[in-house]
Order: structure tokens, then C-alpha cells, then sequence
């Protein structure tokens, strides 16, 4: 029995994680592995931290992941990296979407932003991927494409055909968007080489 | 490495409980939305039209809907989440004696840990306490197997089957294989009128209770051979486990010996007690209440109780491994701490959510607001601190009668229920007649956004559509107060401030009982939303902080500093503004203005 990879994504409600997992599930699926996905709907969507996870290997029981057993950790926001930062295991890897969203917490005064979120990230995680996703999708003329950004740059970690990628990516997406997403998983995988 | 097929799919607990009650031949499945379980008639309606789906006012009535397609003879379900299935205990306490004609499966979808809750309660007892055999799937492929099979018990041993979910295998996805997926043609069973044991009259009943308990052996001698219960043969150490619980366990201890029951009422006690006796120790692993190891005790059986509870809350895999260094002797695992000091996130109301414009008015009016169940549970945080309790679908309206009744004056004079339209629906329409009736003076704030929002904008009898898809009627709040006698019917828009502060004044001072409307449609809800936007004049902003109080997430504060030095100034975002200008309403000193369009 090979070792199962451990993805965990998270971010903040409505910036499209549940796609990323679903792609990746699919991607699973048409590889011939086994796959669970473990996600939590109802109050958390209402602004609130989102987290996914995703296991991929040969036959996978729990749908959750244990703490610091996460191989590869995908934020969607900085300070949900972070967040979930026990989450990733020792030799794990982060890649975390370049874009501040703060909390109303934060907005109205009843806690501070760290000061250092950059330093905190780069003492947190020893395999640090920064991703420039938001700037990479608003390039592409669509802020809403971020998700597949970093499905784009997850792909480079994970050694699946590229042919199943872009299959499972249009068979999930509404037919007018395809296109856009798959420009955006081309531009996620070349934005990894750029920062690397 | 599996073959690929078309039907083999990742799916959810629920969207494969929703297709194998297509394929199981179900003609009608009722219920009323509850997390974790509202997607399973979602689902159905968005796949399979060909079953008759629909969202019933409560569970109550979704369980007695079932009830009656079973007495025709057609395969009925009703799904509902853990609390939803108090509400409708009382028809199913019954027709456990009755018995289906027609295949009855109640998907009753628990939520240990309280993702999306009011209490954790483990409805595994209530299964045993109402004498309906229970199934507990472990994952996707097994809700769509077990919910086959649930259809097959029922009809072959005449009960109700629940189907028992918890929202880690309601929400969780894993690879299904849907088999020839085919729909099972309907059966030839008929409505016969057979009194003797339909009617539950006492005389009927009495026989009815001796038949039950007959009915029970019947299915515990069935659960002893069932296939649902499965032995993974391993070393001396033993686990009987079920449901999520079994997923854990198999991966914290991969070299046990492991009893996995999927059918968990009535249990196997023969097989579990050879099964004990083929091993040196026996744990349970359950998750909630000692459902299993209670019943599992009583039967003679040594099982080990470790130190380490699982109880409360949601098990996960670190606490399964924390168990299985205890069981072998090792050190305790050292928990893993995360980043401390970091800004909460916490859910909020949305911007221009029009609940925000009571709870301000009912922030200012210094009200006692007895709360319900919906998103408008937020209401209770500050800034707005504007709801005082929580308890169940509906309580919000008997509290509020019962606090003024009772002539304590700790509460103020101002006492408010508040609740939502698909949770007035659900079960305040009877608390407002029992004020009404028994001469009461509470003032019920009803918010009426249209839609049920919190569980995912489903429709309900006030939206005017069916789950189908069909046009409706559209059942009217004020409409439904009027006719229960209730005088004082006042209608509000919550985005106009002053107008909802004075009539929450003037009713809430009121003598008389009285309903208020506040009519706006949900922000999320809304197709094309208008364009106009709200932005703050920096110059003009003082730093006053009155916008803040209305605790919208799209004000945020700045790092200019107001003249004086105490404040600092604010502006609105952009992109999360919609437009509602509660704000512009609230500065005293005109530094809101709607934005220019672009």
C-alpha cells in the first residue's frame, strides 16, 4: 500500500476552495485512485474561515486528515495559512495565494493585523510557496479564476498527467468558462517556476 | 488502480443517498431543510424529477407525508437533521406499531461537535427508544448500499428504517459505484383498510405492542446473519465500532481485530459476543453517547474503558490515535499547537443583510429579544448584542409569552420574540395563537427575507415556488396573524432605519400582542443586484464610530486618525458593499454618500 497524500485547502467563504477540492477529487477519480474529500457547509460559508481536505492513495479511510499529517497545504489568504499552519506535516509543503483578506474583526477594530504576516509565514513553514494568484487572475481578466491558479500550481507538486487535469477541470466548470479556467491552471503552473 | 466507469463517481453521503432513493423506486420523499441533511431532496429534485419531492412546513408533517405514501404503498423518505427528528418523534412513536406498507426510510442526519447546531444529541437512542431498526453507513458507497437495503428491511419486516448519518458522512465525499443504476419499478402493494392495524385506538394498540416486539426478534435474528455487520480479522486486540467512528479506528489501528456493525439497532448480541470472545480485549469506539458500550456491558461483556473520553464532540483521527497510544502503552502524543494570537474570523452577517436594521432598532430600544433558530442567530454578537436566547425552531414566540406571563421585571418592559418567515412557518404559527388565546401582550418580529437562508436559500411556503420548480401559493405572515386574532399587523422595511426603530418603539410598548414584519429579500439571494454603492467623505468623517454599531463588514476602519486623535476614520469596501445605506442613515455628519456608478 503506497502512502496517501494529504491535501488540505482553506480560505475565506466564497473564494472558490470548493471547486479546487472538487477538481482535485475528480482528478483522483480519473486516475484510477481512491479519493475522499472532507468539507463542512451551513454557517461557516457566511464570511467565516473554509476549510477542505482532500486524500488521495490506493484505499483511504477517514475523510479527515490528523493534525500535522497535511503534505501539501493550500491557502487560498495569508492569515488562513497560518491559521492552519499545525495542520501541514514537518516536511510539508505551503502554497499560499499572495492576497490579504482581513476579517471583521480586524475591519472594525476589535483586533489587529499582524504586523509581520510575511515573517510569521516564512518562520511557519520552512517549504514556502507564494503564489501570486490574484495578480496572475486579474491578468487574466477574471479575479473569481484564483482557485484554478493554485490548482494550476498544486498540479506541479502531485505527478498526474496533465491530459487529466485539464479533462477534469472542464468536465466541473459551466462550458463559458472552461476556456478562462484553463488558462488560469496553465498560468498557476508557470507562476510556481517563476517564484521556485 | 480501478477501472473508470460512468458510474462510478465522487459523491457526498448525501447526493448518494439522494440517488439511491431514485434507484430504490422511491415515489415521494418530504422534509424540511436542516444541516446536515438538506441536500439529499436537493439532490433528488435536481436529478431525478421523475420522484415527487418536496419541502414540507416541518418535520412533523414531512414524517407524517412519508407516513401516509407508506399506507398507499408506494416507498416513501423523509430526511431531516438530529433536532428535526424531536419534532417529528411523535407520528413515528406511532407508526412503529402500525408498520409500513409501502418502504419508509428516515435519514436522520446527527451533528456531533455542533458544526451547524443547537446540540450535539445522539439520535442512536431514539432509534432504540422508538423500536425502528437503525443502519449506520461509514461512508458515500455505503449511504448508497444502506440506503438500498434500509428499503428492502422495510418492506420485508413492515417498520420504518432510519438510516443514522452524522455530517462527517453527510458532507464528506468519497468514489461511489452506482452499480447498473437503474430505478426499481414501483411493487405491487395496495392500500388494503385494515382497522385492526391502522387505527390506534388502545384496543388495537395493546395488540399492536405485542406484534412490535415480535417484529423486533424477527429483525434481531436478521441483524445477526445481515451482511451490514462486517468481522476484519486481525490481532488479540478487538474493536466494535460503527458509522465515521469505524474510519478512524481502522487507521489508528490497523493491525485490531475489527466488528463493524452497519446495522446498530437491534444489535447482533450473539455475534458480538463470539466476536469478543475471539479476542483478548475488547474496546468500543463510538462517537457521542455510550450507545454501543452501554448495551454491549449489559450483556456481560468485558470492554475496556480508557482514560481518554470520547464523548464530547467530534472524533477525529488525533483523537483515535491519542486512544491507540494509550492502548499500547506509549507516551501521550503531544498535541499540535497552532500559531497563537491570531485575528478570529468568525461568520458574520452579510453586508446589506436586512436583519442588521431590527437588530440596530432592538440594540437602541434596550429590548429582552427571546431568539430562534437562522442566520439572524448573529444578531446575538456585538455590536448588535440584540437576542438574548436560543433554544429550538419556534421558541422564540412561547419564551417571549411565557417571560411576560410569568411578571418578573428583570427582563424590562420590553420583551421581543424574533424569528425568521421559514421558522415562523415551521413552528410559531401555533406559539402566536397561544398568545393571542391566552391574552398575551408580546410583541413577535418576524423577518421575512423570502427565502430559508441559512441551510442554502431553499424555498418554503411564503417564497410562492415549490421545491419543483412549480408556482404557488404565496402564504403571507401578516395574512397568517390576522387570522389567528392577533390586531396590531405592522409591516416594516428593515433599510429604513427610523421608521423600524418607531414601530418596534410603539408595539414594544404596546399592550396588545403584536406582529411585525420586516420585509426584505435576502442580500445573497438576489439575482441582478442594483449597482449603487455607498463611500465615506474623509474629510468630513469625524471617527464617531456610529457606523460601526451596525457591525457591516464591508466598514472598515482606516489608519487615519480623526482631528481630535481618539479614533481613527473609516471607509466602505468596495466589493462587499451592496448598496443597502443603513450607514448614510446612522452618520450624523453626512461623511456617507452614494457612490458614483462606475
Amino acid at each position: 500500500m503506497d502512502k496517501i497524500l494529504n491535501v488540505t485547502l482553506v480560505g475565506v467563504g466564497g473564494q472558490g476552495t470548493l471547486l479546487a477540492s472538487e477538481v482535485l477529487c475528480q482528478v483522483a477519480l480519473a486516475s484510477g485512485r481512491d479519493v475522499k474529500k472532507s468539507e463542512v457547509h451551513g454557517m461557516a460559508q457566511r464570511g467565516g474561515s473554509v476549510v477542505s481536505q482532500v486524500r488521495i492513495g490506493d484505499k483511504v479511510h477517514s475523510p479527515l486528515i490528523a493534525l500535522g499529517e497535511t503534505d501539501v497545504l493550500i491557502a487560498f489568504e495569508k492569515l488562513e495559512a497560518l491559521r492552519h499552519a499545525h495542520f501541514l506535516a514537518p516536511d510539508g509543503v505551503a502554497m499560499v495565494n499572495d492576497q490579504e483578506i482581513r476579517p471583521v474583526t480586524v475591519s472594525s477594530g476589535q483586533a489587529e493585523w499582524p504586523n509581520d504576516l510575511d515573517g510569521m509565514l516564512r518562520s511557519a513553514f520552512p517549504k514556502l510557496e507564494l503564489i501570486p494568484a490574484l495578480a496572475v487572475a486579474r491578468e487574466l481578466g477574471n479575479v473569481r479564476a484564483v482557485n484554478l491558479v493554485m490548482i494550476g500550481a498544486l498540479s506541479t507538486h502531485l505527478g498526474i498527467d496533465d491530459s487529466i487535469w485539464r479533462e477534469s477541470i472542464a468536465a466541473l466548470v459551466k462550458p463559458q468558462f472552461v476556456e478562462l479556467n484553463l488558462k488560469a491552471f496553465e498560468a498557476g503552473k508557470s507562476a510556481v517556476t517563476a517564484c521556485g | 488502480m480501478q477501472a473508470v466507469s460512468a458510474n462510478r463517481r465522487v459523491l457526498s453521503g448525501n447526493e448518494a443517498i439522494a440517488h439511491a432513493a431514485w434507484a430504490a423506486g422511491v415515489e415521494l420523499a418530504s422534509a424540511y431543510p436542516g444541516t446536515p441533511s438538506t441536500e439529499i431532496l436537493e439532490n433528488i429534485a435536481r436529478h431525478h424529477p421523475d420522484v415527487y419531492a418536496e419541502w414540507a412546513v416541518n418535520e412533523k408533517v414531512a414524517m407524517e407525508v412519508a407516513i401516509g405514501a407508506s399506507f398507499a404503498g408506494a416507498r416513501a423518505l423523509t430526511t431531516m437533521k438530529h433536532v428535526g427528528l424531536n419534532v417529528a418523534l411523535d407520528p413515528l412513536m406511532t407508526f412503529t406499531y402500525i408498520g409500513a406498507n409501502g418502504g419508509l426510510v428516515i435519514v436522520c442526519a446527527d451533528d456531533p461537535g455542533m458544526h451547524s447546531s443547537q446540540n450535539e444529541q445522539d439520535n442512536r437512542t431514539l432509534a432504540k427508544f422508538a423500536r425502528v431498526p437503525m443502519l449506520e453507513p461509514s461512508d458515500s458507497q455505503e449511504c448508497y448500499d444502506m440506503t438500498l437495503e434500509a428499503y428492502e428491511i422495510s418492506e420485508r419486516f413492515g417498520t420504518p428504517v432510519i438510516l443514522r448519518t452524522t455530517t462527517r458522512i453527510n458532507h464528506s465525499s468519497g468514489i461511489v459505484d452506482l452499480g447498473d443504476f437503474t430505478r426499481k419499478p414501483r411493487g405491487d402493494r395496495a392500500y388494503e383498510k385494515d382497522m385492526t392495524r391502522t387505527v390506534m385506538v388502545p384496543m388495537f394498540a395493546r395488540r399492536q405492542r405485542v406484534a412490535l416486539e415480535e417484529k423486533l426478534a424477527r429483525l434481531s435474528d436478521y441483524s445477526e446473519k445481515s451482511p451490514l455487520q462486517r468481522i476484519e480479522r486481525g490481532g488479540k486486540t478487538g474493536i466494535i465500532t460503527s458509522g465515521i467512528s469505524y474510519q478512524y479506528a481502522r487507521e489508528a489501528f490497523p493491525e485490531a481485530s475489527i466488528l463493524r456493525l452497519g446495522m446498530t439497532f437491534p444489535l447482533p448480541k450473539t455475534l458480538i459476543r463470539e466476536f469478543a470472545a475471539s479476542v483478548d480485549k475488547v474496546y468500543v469506539i463510538e462517537e457521542g453517547d455510550p450507545y454501543l458500550e452501554e448495551q454491549v456491558l449489559a450483556m456481560g461483556v468485558d470492554v475496556r474503558q480508557p482514560e481518554i473520553s470520547l464523548r464530547i464532540g467530534e472524533l477525529s483521527p488525533d483523537r483515535i490515535e491519542r486512544l491507540a497510544a494509550e492502548v499500547h502503552g506509549e507516551a501521550p502524543l503531544k498535541p499540535k499547537e497552532a500559531v497563537g494570537n491570531l485575528p478570529a474570523r468568525p461568520p458574520v452577517l452579510c453586508p446589506g443583510c436586512s436583519h442588521r436594521g431590527v437588530f440596530y432598532a432592538l440594540n437602541r430600544l434596550k429590548a429582552t429579544v427571546l431568539g430562534d433558530i437562522g442566520c439572524y442567530s448573529l444578531g446575538a454578537f456585538p455590536p448588535l448584542s440584540a437576542m438574548d436566547s436560543i433554544v429550538c425552531m419556534g421558541a422564540s414566540i412561547g419564551n417571549a409569552h411565557g417571560m411576560q406571563k410569568s411578571g418578573s421585571r428583570d427582563a424590562g418592559a420590553r420583551v421581543a420574540a424574533i424569528l425568521g418567515d421559514s421558522t415562523f412557518f415551521h413552528s410559531g404559527i401555533t406559539g402566536l395563537l397561544n398568545i393571542v388565546y391566552n391574552r398575551g401582550m408580546s410583541t413577535v418580529i418576524v423577518l421575512d427575507n423570502r427565502t430559508t437562508a441559512m441551510t442554502g436559500h431553499q424555498q418554503h411556503p411564503g417564497t410562492g415556488r415549490t421545491l419543483m420548480g412549480q408556482e404557488s401559493v404565496e402564504a403571507s405572515v401578516e395574512e397568517v396573524a390576522r387570522g389567528v386574532g392577533v390586531k396590531r399587523v405592522r409591516v416594516v422595511d428593515p433599510y429604513n432605519l427610523e421608521e423600524t426603530f418607531d414601530v418596534l418603539k410603539e408595539e414594544l410598548d404596546s399592550s396588545e400582542p403584536s406582529v411585525i414584519v420586516s420585509k426584505r429579500a435576502c442580500v445573497l439571494s438576489l439575482k441582478a443586484r442594483e449597482i449603487h454603492q455607498f463611500s465615506v467623505d474623509l474629510d468630513a468623517c469625524k471617527a464617531c464610530g456610529a457606523c460601526l454599531k451596525l457591525g457591516c463588514p464591508a466598514i472598515e476602519i482606516t489608519d487615519q486618525p480623526s482631528p481630535n486623535g481618539k479614533g481613527r476614520k473609516v471607509r466602505i469596501n468596495p466589493v462587499l458593499c451592496v448598496g443597502c445605506g443603513m450607514c448614510a442613515q446612522v452618520c450624523k455628519f453626512d461623511a456617507v454618500k452614494e457612490a458614483v456608478s462606475p
